[in-house]
């Protein structure tokens, strides 16, 4: 791939105090060491300090790898700032490095001229060989490139509790809050509310954990405040970010997944049925609504996805909304009982929060390569709809418009989300339920045959002008019936193999489907406009960074346009007229150029690939170097494939070739 | 069960207009005969019955039931029917399975669907054959079954399909057979008890599996090779004619069941014992109980019911959702939040 010409990144350009719009910060440490913990809190603070946020959560499959261990690093980065944040920053500025392999696995990542604070205390012989350090980077110079702050936080951490006579174990696992407590003091946070959040969380005989850990936080706090110490640990102040008014709050992909399903049966006036089966990264959804059935939701852990699916399937032909979740390997299991749904014709929500694959592959890393699988991966022909969410904001009304094709249309449709949507947090503007049109579902409650009332009969399968058939619940009084998954005979859904009720049917279904298209808004474009040199086409969650990459393009006056499709499937109406607007289109893709196929072969249009299969977001500037190519006169150099590394963040190539 | 003013019908009430498209001889026509006359007898509401079925010739089943019904997948109508009654605890469901789709394929769901105690009826008519498949050997077939797929004989070792449900936690086991009498009191014990009933309905496959069960299902012969159990009586089979009365007896010193002779009726002094439905430990020895050396045990085997699945969750949701208003807006709006106005954040 060419290079793009090295220039100076906006978002990070100082300006006249000195002070960033943005800032990227990881903390890394051993998955015992609390990191996920550290990260949230200071995102809850970031957020309450008006700062404009985006996540990334990284962290390994096992729930406790061997202490020390390079794949036991667990990392949370935050980006945070004064402007509009979309992504969770591609190279950090600050790195926390709780142990060598912290440090290892993440330093080279870091922005040249970044700030690194190591906690010396835990580079000691036998941490540095499990991370295969022959010597201690902290004292040989191999760090020159960036800064270094290194102290013993462990001993700092033991000091600070000591009044609380924890034994050492449990003293050192408050080294998490000590180091956010700097971190705080760094960027001029408030510690109030962590302060809060400890005492609400460890009450009664835990008060104990408690106060140890305000003591560390406040220790960490005090040791920026106090220590004199040189060069580059200093006071940031960033400026709140300016957003539309109103109510915020900061959400996960999976908690607004689930208060968008939530609403959106309550907009459609039904009971809603969950059934699941523990998987990462879906569960939290499982674990959001088991804690929202006063809203008329059951849930189910099933015995496993099958059942998940097939129970829920149940609940919808008893007449609630059957709703059900997984992940890549799970939704496999489930693909029989969709067609089952597709072929009775029954409302349902299946939620994929995808993740690396095949297989069992990347559990706890993100991917977007299931989307064949959603539009394609079921035996015969059996259409189903798709949706995707950008963000995980995005998720809440995504979920709602999936209930809302679910029970309009009489299918099932698929949600699509990711482990980095899933698991990520960003501000939301708190919406108003009522905001939203409702679509309350009829039941068929009298027979819909023609004729005199005493030899009327009930057509489950009589399409309306949409193509959809009845809901009809068990129990209503006199329209008894069967349905299953045998091919039918039109109206009466009876069994009927016939070669023309066959192809009738399989007519109807496909053409209900593709119906759906226009009920959804015509394809809007993100970011520049209709027309022109290229489009940069995504879908789900690469929104944030192509559309900071298509952003610093167009500063540069390259003419570039960001579309982010919503509606995997059925397409909107307009897309293909507006792909056939630019000179070219480039669709960025976590997986290995499927969206890419789709668009080729709904619109004959020449769709380029870029594709990221490393497990992690695409950063921006991969981004920008790859629009770079449609305007660098070189030919034949467009899309391809984005460079792996070795750390545990993007490529560090494409940003310092 | 559930606790509706029963409603008057009559068998051909359900009766659906399907034609009814088993093979003719087929154990399956007795069966939905049985079912359908006891639908009437035990005031069954035919909009408020849901015949829930999975994949397999037994399958087909509810097609031909004039109530509501639903044909899904191999092997998965216990999950089915799980969502169903979740959804309205008020339906009457109904589940018809096979071996093969309840055993095998399906066999996990059996399982859980048991354990959980969904309040249903599950009748698995074990023929023990593939039939829609054309023949091939089942997991209750027995050993050395010569089929499509095993023509020098089956090698695995056949399930049992009671004794699997009872290990798997039902509360309720019973055994009849398609062409028996006693069928419909069979139906109506299991329909009786609140919780999942297990009925095991053994079933002649005309085609692939002729005559299988004929051994103790034939008229002649029957009173000698079936024990039929009732609750609170002996357990006691044959007749002069059939070779001597006799009992089935427990061997105290080796804890098993034994078939013992009774002598001018006094089934006491041989050591037969009363039939207790409540009783686990026999029921376990009654559906292990070899056909051959004994009677085929018939009937009730086990009935002590517990709490329903859906009685316990849906009854915690209740608890759990006392009081607490469903207003999303302040769910959305709770924790910590901040406010931007106009002019910025304020904090």
């Amino acid at each position: 791939m060419a290079t793009i010409l090295a220039e100076g990144d906006e978002a990070a350009k100082p300006r006249e105090n000195d002070v960033p719009e943005a800032v990227v910060v990881r903390f890394a440490g051993d998955s015992g060491d609390g990191m996920q913990l550290t990260g949230g809190q200071f995102t809850l603070s970031t957020a309450l300090a008006g700062n404009d946020l985006a996540t990334f959560p990284d962290f390994p499959a096992e729930i406790r790898a061997p202490i020390g261990t390079l794949f036991g690093v667990s990392a949370f980065q935050i980006n945070f700032g004064s402007t509009e944040i979309t992504t969770a920053g591609d190279q950090p500025d600050v790195l926390v490095a709780m142990n060598p392999a912290a440090l290892k696995t993440n330093v080279a990542a870091l922005k040249a001229g970044g700030l690194i604070i190591a906690d010396s205390g835990e580079f000691n012989k036998r941490n540095l060989e499990k991370a295969k350090y022959e010597a201690n980077p902290l004292e040989d110079g191999s760090l020159a490139k960036w800064d270094l702050l290194a102290f013993d936080i462990s001993a700092l951490t033991v000091e600070a509790v000591k009044p609380f006579g924890l034994g050492n174990k449990d003293a050192l696992r408050c080294k998490n809050m000590w180091t956010l407590g700097l971190a705080l003091w760094m960027f001029d946070r408030d510690r109030q509310p962590i302060i809060d959040g400890l005492n609400a969380k460890f009450k009664g005989d835990k008060k104990i954990l408690a106060d140890a850990n305000i003591a560390a936080l406040n220790a960490g706090h005090a040791y920026g405040e106090t220590a004199e110490l040189a060069g580059p640990l200093k006071k940031l102040h960033l400026e709140p970010s300016p957003s539309p008014a109103g109510l915020y709050r900061t959400v996960t992909g999976a908690e607004s997944v689930s208060y968008g399903l939530v609403a959106g049966a309550q907009l459609a006036k039904l009971p809603m049925f969950f059934g699941g089966y523990p998987i990462t990264p879906a569960s939290a959804i499982l674990h959001n609504l088991v804690k929202m059935k006063e809203f008329g939701v059951t849930t189910f852990q099933a015995e496993d996805e099958i059942a998940a699916i097939c129970a829920a399937i149940g609940a919808s032909y008893a007449g609630q909304l059957g709703v059900t979740s997984s992940s890549g390997p799970g939704i496999a299991l489930k693909g029989e009982a969709m067609g089952l749904a597709i072929m009775t014709e029954l409302p349902l929500v299946i939620v994929n929060s995808q993740r690396g694959g095949p297989s069992t592959g990347l559990p706890t890393k993100t991917e977007q390569s299931d989307l064949y699988q959603a539009v394609y991966g079921r035996n015969g022909d059996a259409p189903i709809p798709v949706i995707a969410a950008r963000s995980p904001a995005d998720c809440f009304e995504v979920a709602i418009e999936a209930c809302r094709i679910a029970v309009q249309y009489m299918t099932p449709v698929i949600l699509l989300t990711d482990g980095y949507i899933a698991n990520a947090a960003e501000p939301w503007k708190v919406p108003n339920p009522a905001d939203f049109a409702e679509f309350p579902v009829e039941f068929l409650e009298e027979k819909n045959g023609d004729g005199p009332e005493e030899t009327r009969v009930v057509l489950p399968f009589k399409r309306d002008d949409k193509g959809v058939r009845p809901w009809i619940k068990p129990g209503t009084p006199g329209l008894m019936h069967r349905i299953g998954g045998i091919e039918k005979a039109v109206d009466t859904g009876n069994i009927d193999y016939s070669p023309l009720a066959h192809q009738t049917q399989t007519d109807a279904r496909k053409a209900k489907i593709d119906g759906i298209a226009a009920s959804i808004p015509d394809q809007d474009v993100a970011l520049g406009q209709a027309g022109g040199k290229l489009a940069v086409v995504g879908w789900g969650s690469t929104y944030g960074p192509i559309h900071q990459a298509v952003r610093r393009m167009r500063a540069k006056g390259l003419d570039v346009s960001h579309v982010h499709v919503r509606h995997i499937w059925p397409l909107p109406q307009n897309l293909g007229e507006l792909l056939h607007s630019y000179d070219h289109v480039l669709v960025p893709e976590m997986n290995t150029g499927q969206f890419k196929t789709v668009l080729r072969d709904q619109f004959l249009v020449d769709a380029k690939p870029l594709t990221k299969t490393s497990g992690q977001p695409f950063t921006i500037a991969e981004l920008q170097e790859a629009i770079a190519t449609f305007f660098d006169g070189i030919p034949g150099n467009e899309g391809g494939e984005v460079d792996a590394d070795d750390t545990q963040l993007p490529s560090t190539k494409a940003v310092n070739p | 069960m559930n606790d509706m003013s029963p409603i008057q019908t009559t068998l051909k009430d359900w009766e659906s207009d399907q034609e009814v498209r088993w093979c003719p001889g087929c154990g399956d026509y007795a069966i939905l005969k049985a079912v359908q006359r006891t639908l009437p007898e035990i005031g069954a509401d035919p909009a408020n019955t849901v015949f829930v079925s999975g994949i397999g010739c037994s399958s087909r089943f509810p097609y031909y039931v004039e109530s509501y019904g639903f044909h899904t997948i191999h092997g998965r109508a216990p999950a089915f029917a799980t969502g169903i009654k979740l959804a309205n605890p008020e339906l009457d469901v109904w589940l018809v399975t096979g071996d093969g789709d309840g055993l095998s394929i399906g066999g996990n769901h059996t399982m859980h669907i048991l354990r959980r105690n969904l309040n249903c009826q599950i009748l698995l008519f074990n023929n023990e054959i593939y039939g829609l498949t054309k023949g091939q050997y089942s997991p209750t077939s027995r050993l050395g079954t010569p089929s499509p797929s095993s023509p020098v004989g089956s090698v695995d070792r056949p399930a049992q399909p009671a004794a699997l449900a009872l290990g798997a936690g039902a509360r309720f086991v019973a055994r009849g057979f398609d062409v028996s009498k006693e069928l419909s009191g069979v139906l109506k014990a299991a329909h009786a008890h609140k919780g999942a009933a297990f009925v095991e309905i053994f079933q002649n496959c005309i085609v692939y599996n002729k005559d299988r069960f004929e051994d103790f299902a034939a008229p002649k012969g029957a009173e000698g090779s079936q024990l039929w159990l009732k609750n609170g009586e002996p357990m006691l089979f044959g007749s002069e004619k059939s070779g001597g009365v006799k009992g089935i007896a427990l061997n105290i010193d080796h804890l098993h069941l034994e078939v013992v002779d009774v002598v001018d009726g006094d089934w006491q002094a041989a050591g037969v014992i009363v039939h207790d439905v409540t009783n686990r430990a026999i029921a376990h020895m009654l559906v292990e109980m070899p056909f051959g050396p004994f009677p085929m045990a018939l009937g009730v085997l086990y009935d002590d019911p517990r709490p329903t699945f859906e009685d316990e969750l849906l009854g915690q949701d209740r608890q759990v959702n006392a009081g607490k208003s469903a207003d999303l807006g302040k769910l959305l709006a709770k924790g910590q939040t901040w406010t931007v106005t106009e002019g910025g954040p304020e904090l």
